[in-house]
């Protein structure tokens, strides 16, 4: 099973065990929720944006380890962030999933543990598990106010 | 019957999928076609397309010929009192919104009740709760079991005089129940309502017989038995057909076009209008031929055989959780505690077996299961035991597979 091994990355399993920023924010946040309609996986994406900034975010939701860590690694990375940034990094992942990326650029974007989410670009049918989250961010960002 | 030479019959199923003999276990989905099917349509392609009901030259008189010819083999198939009432449509659902848009949506009013229940599929569920909130009716379930399946006594409570039509599916393509369609039928009847079958899952699968059941309307798919996509079937009563009014204007439905008003042929051709699905019926009509080839009985029978083998060996899976009634048609439906369906779904993949996993267009039903996706193993005639043990293994990797990574 060495092509599943590819997939099932031990950071990401992880990250699916022990899901980082899973919750809600008991106040005020931007909230975006989304879902896979094939196949009934939904998030629900809050973020906090001040000053152009994403200070923190939490997801909470349902799905496969694919979709539930993606969502985990990527509240973690992009918490700090510019807005501007973390729309640059979804598109690099959303590349990265469609084996677009170069080497180099996954390289210089230091994503740390979202690099073990490359292999699911070998099987397309969980390219959209592994993007919902992303998908989520991206949209939430770019229909905020400011 | 055997299923390992029906097997053969099924170019598809002798490969590989990633290095693994192919197990196809997703025939709820769409069924394989065997080679009689494929070489049928091919045959009307090489040797004699063209349009049908139209022109007096050879090769359409063949073709209105086959196309007609597959029309009386389908009426045939399900006890059709006459050809008049067997529309070919795209499928399941477009017969199902036939009926929606066709007859529910001008008989149907406020202060009528049109009742479903909560298993259906999402184009038998649908249609209805759109033409519900349209005209003012009242949309009501029946209330399923504890298993999932539905009891002539909840349909006999929800149904009242003011019920003007029940759709309901005939067989479950989650929990397998198949449903006392003709009990159900005798209950609408005698408020005065009409009974919509949803047949997807039945007609490929066991012995339909429009007349004994006693529906009123009954749609299938071909593709999901051994036929073609894109080509279906919408049975209707003929006085229910007379009454209502063509779905899609345009050629070959007209008899007379005047500039300002028209007069429709008459059945089935006033509901297909355009060039029909020529190709499609005439393979629905050589995969209707397979099947009664075989005995759609023995295909039932073997189903039956297989499915309480499955719910057997994998009752022994320990954190397996099977959905649906002990008697049932031939699929099952499941969740894993170690692995979410898609996971489950992957790794079988990757030992070459075919499953599905999701909400198979059943949102309302998961939502009453309280699960928001399963994964689903469905037979057909050509699977055989050696298949079921195929996905046992598979399901026992997998349970040691992400049992593994957990406690890693
Ligand atoms: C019970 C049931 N009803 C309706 C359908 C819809 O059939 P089709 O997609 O061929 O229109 C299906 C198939 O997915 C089904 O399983």
């Amino acid at each position: 099973m060495s092509s599943l091994d590819d997939l099932y990355r031990r950071v990401i399993m992880d990250h699916y065990q022990k899901p980082r920023n899973r919750g809600e924010f008991e106040d005020g946040a931007l909230t975006v929720n989304m879902n896979n309609p094939t196949c009934g996986d939904r998030i629900q994406l809050q973020m906090k944006i001040e000053d152009g900034k994403v200070t923190d975010a939490r997801f909470t939701g349902e799905g496969c380890s694919i979709s539930m860590s993606s969502a985990s690694m990527m509240t973690e990375a992009i918490k700090g962030l510019t807005v501007e940034e973390a729309l640059k990094m979804a598109d690099l992942f959303s590349r990265m999933m469609k084996g677009e990326a170069t080497e180099e650029e996954i390289e210089d974007a230091d994503l740390g543990d979202i690099e073990a989410l490359q292999g699911v670009s070998k099987f397309p049918a969980r390219i959209k598990c592994a993007t919902l989250a992303w998908k989520a961010m991206e949209k939430g960002l770019r229909e905020q106010p400011n | 019957m055997n299923a390992k030479e029906i097997r053969k019959l099924f170019p598809i199923l002798n490969q590989k999928v990633n290095g693994h003999r192919l197990v196809y276990l997703d025939s709820a989905a769409t069924s394989q076609k065997p080679i009689q099917v494929i070489e049928a349509i091919d045959r009307y392609y090489r040797e004699y397309n063209s349009n049908v009901h139209r022109g007096v030259h050879t090769l359409g008189t063949l073709a209105t010929d086959k196309y007609e010819g597959a029309r009386e083999k389908v009426r045939k198939f399900i006890n059709a009192k006459e050809t008049a009432e067997v529309i070919f449509t795209r499928g399941t659902t477009t017969s199902l919104n036939f009926v929606a848009q066709g007859y529910a949506r001008n008989f149907i009013g406020e202060g009528d009740e049109i009742v479903i229940t909560q298993a259906e599929h999402h184009s038998n569920f649908i249609p209805w709760q759109q033409i519900a909130k349209k005209t003012g009716a009242t949309l009501k379930f029946i209330p399923l079991a504890e298993d999932g399946s539905i009891t002539v006594e909840a349909a006999e409570q929800t149904i009242t005089p003011k019920t003007k039509l029940v759709a309901m599916g005939y067989v479950s393509n989650v929990l397998g129940s198949i449903n006392p369609i003709k009990e159900v039928a005798k209950i609408v009847h005698r408020y005065g309502g009409v009974m919509v079958v949803d047949g997807a899952q039945a007609a490929p699968h066991l012995k339909v017989d429009v007349q004994d059941l006693d529906c009123d309307f009954f749609a299938f798919s071909g593709h999901k038995m051994a036929g073609a996509t894109g080509i279906g079937v919408l049975y209707g009563k003929r006085y229910l057909l007379e009454k209502m009014e063509p779905i899609e204007y345009g050629g070959e439905m007209i008899d007379f076009v005047e500039l300002y008003d028209s007069t429709w042929k008459e059945l089935p051709w006033k509901f297909e209008g355009g060039t029909p699905i020529i190709a499609g019926a005439i393979g629905l009509g050589a995969a209707i031929d397979f099947i009664e080839s075989i005995g759609i009985d023995e295909i039932r029978e073997h189903e039956k055989k297989l499915v309480d083998y499955a719910m057997e060996r994998l009752s022994e899976i320990k954190g397996l959780k099977i959905y649906g009634p002990k008697q049932r048609s031939g699929l099952v439906t499941f969740t894993m505690e170690e692995a979410h369906p898609h996971d489950i779904a992957t790794v079988l993949d990757a030992e070459g077996i075919a499953i599905r996993a999701g909400h198979h267009c059943c949102q309302p039903l998961m939502k009453w299961l309280n699960v928001s996706s399963t994964a689903r193993a469905s037979f057909y005639l050509y699977n055989t035991e050696e298949d079921i043990d195929a996905l046992v293994q598979g399901l026992i990797k997998t349970k040691e597979y992400f049992g593994n990574v957990f406690s890693g």
